[in-house]
C-alpha cells in the first residue's frame, strides 16, 4: 500500500469521530478547501479557483445564449414562423450570436481549462499575473451583466456582426449597449492571453524546455497571440461605431462622409481570426485527448505545435473572405481566397497526425477518446465545406445561406463545443478529485455527435437549395429539412444537459479519482487529484520530453 | 547582478519577475499598437484613395500649433527617462520632480490641443456640432471624422498619462511607493508615456504633414 493510496482512499463511513464527509485526506488539502467561504472564492487570486469561477459563468452563458437557439430552431419548425414575431426573431440570433461568440466559444476553453492546466502543465504555481487574472474575471462579469441588461430591457436586433449602416442608423434596439458589453468583455481577453504568454514565455520549470511543452501549450499560446492583437482591433472598431451613433462622427455612414465597407473590413480583420481563437484551444484538447486515449507519443510533435504557429498567422490575412460579394476588388478577392485555402494545410496537418497517433495505439475507449474522435470527425466535414465557402465562385452561390451557418456551426459547436465537453470529462477527475460513471460520459459523447449531425447536416442541404440565413419565414418546399433539423436541436439539448447531472453528483459520490486515473503522462497527472493549493510541494525539474509513454517493439504487436 | 526587490508568489527570483513585469507590459503595449492601428490603416488607405482631397483637408490644419505640441510631448518624455534614472539611483523626490515636470507638459499639450478643436470650431471644421455643408466634400467630411477620432482617441490616452505619473509622484513623495525595490511601476508607467508619445509622433505626420 503507497502512501498516495492511503491519501485518496475515503475515509470509513462508520467512524464515529468522521462528521459524516466523506472526504479523502487529499482533497481536505486541496485548493478546493482552502478557504470555505465566498469571499475566499470572489476575492481568491488562485489561477484553479478562477478557473472553476468561470468554469460556472461560462457555463450559464452557454445556456442563456443556447436557450436563445432552442426558441430560433422550435420558430423554424414552420414556415410561417408562429412562434416569434419577426422583432423577437431578429433579436434571438442576435443574442444567440453575440452570447456564445463573445461570452462562451472566445473565454471558453482558455479561461477555463487553460486557466486551470497551464501552471499545472509548465510546473509553475500560478499564472504570472494572478490578480490580473481574477481582474479578467470581473471584467467579464460586468460586460456579462450588460449583456444580460440588455436582454430584459428589450435586445437588439443587428445580428452579431453589427454590420453598417444598419447597426449604425437603422437598427432601434439597444446596440451601443452591446457594443458597450463586448468592449469591455474584450479587455478580459487581452488580459487573459496577456497573462497565457507571460506565464509561458516566464515560468516554465526548470527543464521545461519549448520542445518539451505539450500541445495544449502551444496552442493556448498560438491562441494568445490572436487575442492580443485582434482584439483592440474590435474595439477600436465598435468606438467608431457607438461614436457615430452617440455623436454623429460617421466613419462607416455615406451621409457623414463615411465608408459602410470600412466597418466590414475592421470587423472582419478582429472576427475572423476571432474564429481561431475559438477553434485553437480546441484544437489543443484534441490533442491531448487523442495521445491519452492512444497511450502513444504525438506523431509529429513539431509539425502540430508548429501548425497552430501557422494558423494564428494566417488567419490574420484572410478577412476578405467575408466580403467577395461586398463590392471588393476581384484581385483582392482572388488572394484572399488563395490564402483562406492555405489554412486547410496546417489543419491538414493536425488531421494527419491525429490519425497516425491513433493508428496501432492501445486505445482507451473512454469518454475522452469518445469525444476526440467526434471533435475530428466534425472539424473534417467543417474544415472541408470551409474550402467550399472559400471558392470565390461557389460562395457567391452560398453566400449568406443556412450553407454557410452549417458550415462554421460544424467548426464552432462541433468543434470546440465538443472539445469544451472532451475536457471537462478528461480533467474533471483532475479538477474536482472524483470519478463519474464512464458510460454515461460515452453516451453523452455519442448523443451529442448524432444530435449534432441531425441539426446541422440538414442545413447544409437547405443552404445549397438556396434557404437565406436570418430569415423565419420561408418556402414551405424547406419545411422537412428544417423540422430534422429542430429534431436533431432537441437532442443536442438533452445531450447538453446531461452531463450537468452525474458530474455534479460524481462530486459528492464518485470514487476517488487517485492523481492519476488515466493512466497517462503529463506533469499535471503528477499532482495529488484535486491538486493542493500551490500545485507543487516542490517545483519539479523536467527531464524528459512531453507524451513520454514507452515505446513498442514492431515485433511484439505479432 | 542582484538586483532589489522581493519575489512575488509565482516567481522563483527576483530577475525572473521583473522580466516577466516587463514582458507583460510590452505585451499591453503591443495591444495599444494595434487599437491605433486600425484607424492608421484607415487614414491610409483614405489618403491612397484620395489623395488630391485628403491632401486639401490636411491644408486646413493648424499644423504650427501640432508642432508645438509635438516639441512639448518630446520634451516630457526626456523628464520621463530622466525620471527612471533617478529611480534607478534610488533618488524619489528627485523621479517625482521629474514626473511632475512631465505630467505638467501633459497638461499643456491638452490646452494647446483644446485650444486647437475650439479654433477649428470655429471654422466649421469640426464634425460634431457643425454644419456638415461647410466641407468641401466627402473625403474632407471622412478625414475630419478619422482626425477628430484618432487626435480624441490620443488625448484620452494622454490624460490616463496625466493622471499616473501625477499619482507616481505622489506616491512616491509619500513613500508608498519604496525605491529601489518598485522601480519597476516607474519603469512600467514610463513605458506607457513613451508610447503616448510615440502614436502622437505617428499622428502628426500622418494627419498635419500629408499635405
Amino acid at each position: 500500500m503507497t502512501d498516495s493510496n492511503a491519501l485518496d482512499s475515503r475515509p470509513d463511513r462508520n467512524d464515529p469521530h468522521d462528521p459524516g464527509l466523506s472526504e479523502t485526506m487529499t482533497e481536505r488539502e486541496s485548493y478546493l478547501r482552502a478557504g470555505h467561504t465566498l469571499r475566499s472564492w470572489l476575492l481568491t487570486t488562485d489561477h484553479k479557483r478562477i478557473a472553476i469561477l468561470y468554469l460556472i459563468t461560462v457555463t450559464v452563458f452557454f445556456f442563456i445564449g443556447g436557450a436563445a437557439a432552442v426558441l430560433m430552431r422550435a420558430d423554424l419548425v414552420t414556415p410561417q414562423g408562429d412562434l416569434l414575431s419577426n422583432e423577437g426573431y431578429n433579436r434571438a440570433f442576435t443574442l444567440h450570436g453575440v452570447i456564445m461568440v463573445w461570452f462562451f466559444l472566445i473565454p471558453s476553453i482558455p479561461t477555463t481549462f487553460g486557466n486551470f492546466l497551464i501552471p499545472l502543465m509548465i510546473g509553475a504555481r500560478d499564472l504570472a499575473f494572478p490578480r490580473l487574472n481574477l481582474l479578467s474575471w470581473y471584467i467579464y462579469m460586468l460586460g456579462g451583466l450588460f449583456t444580460i441588461y440588455v436582454l430584459i430591457a428589450g435586445g437588439v436586433d443587428t445580428g452579431w456582426t453589427f454590420y453598417t449602416p444598419l447597426s449604425s442608423m437603422f437598427a432601434n434596439g439597444h446596440v451601443v449597449l452591446v457594443a458597450v458589453a463586448v468592449f469591455i468583455v474584450g479587455f478580459s481577453s487581452i488580459f487573459t492571453g496577456l497573462n497565457f504568454i507571460v506565464t509561458v514565455h516566464k515560468l516554465r520549470a526548470p527543464g521545461m524546455t519549448w520542445g518539451r511543452l505539450r500541445l495544449f501549450i502551444w496552442s493556448h499560446y498560438a491562441t494568445s497571440l490572436i487575442l492580443v492583437l485582434a482584439t483592440p482591433v474590435l474595439s477600436m472598431t465598435l468606438v467608431l461605431m457607438a461614436a457615430e451613433r452617440l455623436f454623429g462622427i460617421g466613419v462607416f455612414d455615406p451621409k457623414l462622409g463615411g465608408d459602410p465597407i470600412l466597418f466590414q473590413h475592421l470587423f472582419w480583420f478582429y472576427s475572423h481570426p476571432a474564429v481561431y481563437i475559438m477553434v485553437l484551444p480546441a484544437i489543443g484538447v484534441a490533442s491531448e485527448l487523442v495521445a491519452a486515449a492512444a497511450h502513444k507519443p504525438i506523431f509529429g510533435y513539431w509539425f502540430v505545435a508548429g501548425s497552430s504557429i501557422a494558423i494564428a498567422i494566417i488567419s490574420f490575412l484572410v478577412w476578405g473572405h467575408h466580403m467577395f460579394v461586398a463590392g471588393q476588388s476581384m484581385y483582392a478577392s482572388a488572394v484572399f481566397s488563395f490564402l483562406s485555402l492555405a489554412v486547410a494545410v496546417p489543419s491538414g496537418i493536425k488531421i494527419y497526425n491525429w490519425t497516425a497517433t491513433l493508428y496501432k495505439g492501445h486505445i482507451a475507449l473512454d469518454p475522452p477518446f469518445f469525444f476526440a474522435a467526434s471533435f475530428i470527425g466534425l472539424f473534417v466535414v467543417g474544415g472541408l465545406t470551409g474550402l467550399v465557402v472559400a471558392m470565390m465562385a461557389v460562395d457567391v452561390h452560398v453566400h449568406d445561406t443556412y450553407f454557410v451557418i452549417a458550415h462554421f456551426h460544424y467548426i464552432m459547436v462541433g468543434g470546440t463545443v465538443s472539445a469544451y465537453f472532451g475536457a471537462l470529462h478528461f480533467w474533471w477527475p483532475k479538477m474536482v478529485g472524483r470519478t463519474y460513471f464512464l458510460v454515461w460520459g460515452r453516451l453523452t459523447a455519442i448523443f451529442i455527435f448524432l444530435g449534432f449531425n441531425l441539426t446541422f447536416f440538414p442545413q447544409y442541404i437547405l443552404g445549397y437549395l438556396g434557404m437565406p440565413r436570418r430569415y423565419h419565414v420561408y418556402d414551405p418546399a424547406f419545411q422537412v429539412l428544417n423540422v430534422l433539423s429542430s429534431a436533431g436541436a432537441s437532442i443536442l439539448a438533452i445531450a447538453y444537459v446531461l452531463p450537468f447531472a452525474y458530474l455534479i453528483y460524481s462530486m459528492r459520490y464518485g470514487d476517488p479519482a487517485g492523481p492519476n486515473p488515466w493512466g497517462v503522462t503529463g506533469l499535471e497527472w503528477t499532482v495529488p487529484s484535486p491538486p493542493p493549493k500551490e500545485n507543487f510541494a516542490e517545483i519539479p525539474v523536467v527531464t524528459t520530453g512531453p507524451y513520454d509513454y514507452p515505446m513498442e517493439l514492431e515485433s511484439r504487436d505479432g | 547582478m542582484a538586483e532589489p526587490g522581493f519575489v512575488r508568489e509565482p516567481f522563483r527570483e527576483i530577475r525572473q519577475q521583473h522580466e516577466a513585469d516587463m514582458l507583460g507590459m510590452y505585451i499591453f503595449l503591443a495591444t495599444e499598437i494595434m487599437l491605433f492601428g486600425g484607424l492608421f490603416a484607415a487614414i491610409f488607405v483614405v489618403r491612397v484613395l484620395h489623395p488630391i482631397e485628403v491632401v486639401e483637408a490636411s491644408r486646413r490644419l493648424h499644423y504650427f500649433i501640432g508642432a508645438i505640441n509635438t516639441g512639448i510631448l518630446l520634451s516630457s518624455s526626456l523628464a520621463v527617462a530622466l525620471a527612471v534614472q533617478a529611480a534607478r539611483a534610488a533618488l524619489a523626490r528627485r523621479a517625482a520632480l521629474f514626473l511632475v515636470a512631465a505630467a505638467a507638459l501633459g497638461v499643456a499639450f491638452l490646452g494647446l490641443k483644446a485650444l486647437e478643436y475650439s479654433k477649428e470650431y470655429d471654422e466649421g471644421l469640426l464634425p460634431v456640432f457643425s454644419d456638415p455643408g461647410r466641407f468641401s466634400g466627402p473625403v474632407e467630411h471622412l478625414f475630419m471624422n478619422l482626425y477628430l477620432i484618432s487626435t480624441g482617441l490620443h488625448a484620452i490616452h494622454v490624460t490616463i498619462g496625466v493622471l499616473l505619473l501625477g499619482g507616481l509622484a505622489l506616491r512616491l513623495t509619500g513613500g508608498a511607493l519604496r525605491l529601489p525595490d518598485r522601480v519597476i511601476v516607474v519603469e512600467a508607467c514610463g513605458l506607457y508615456w513613451h508610447l503616448v508619445d510615440v502614436i502622437w509622433v505617428f499622428l502628426y505626420p500622418v494627419l498635419y504633414l500629408a499635405r
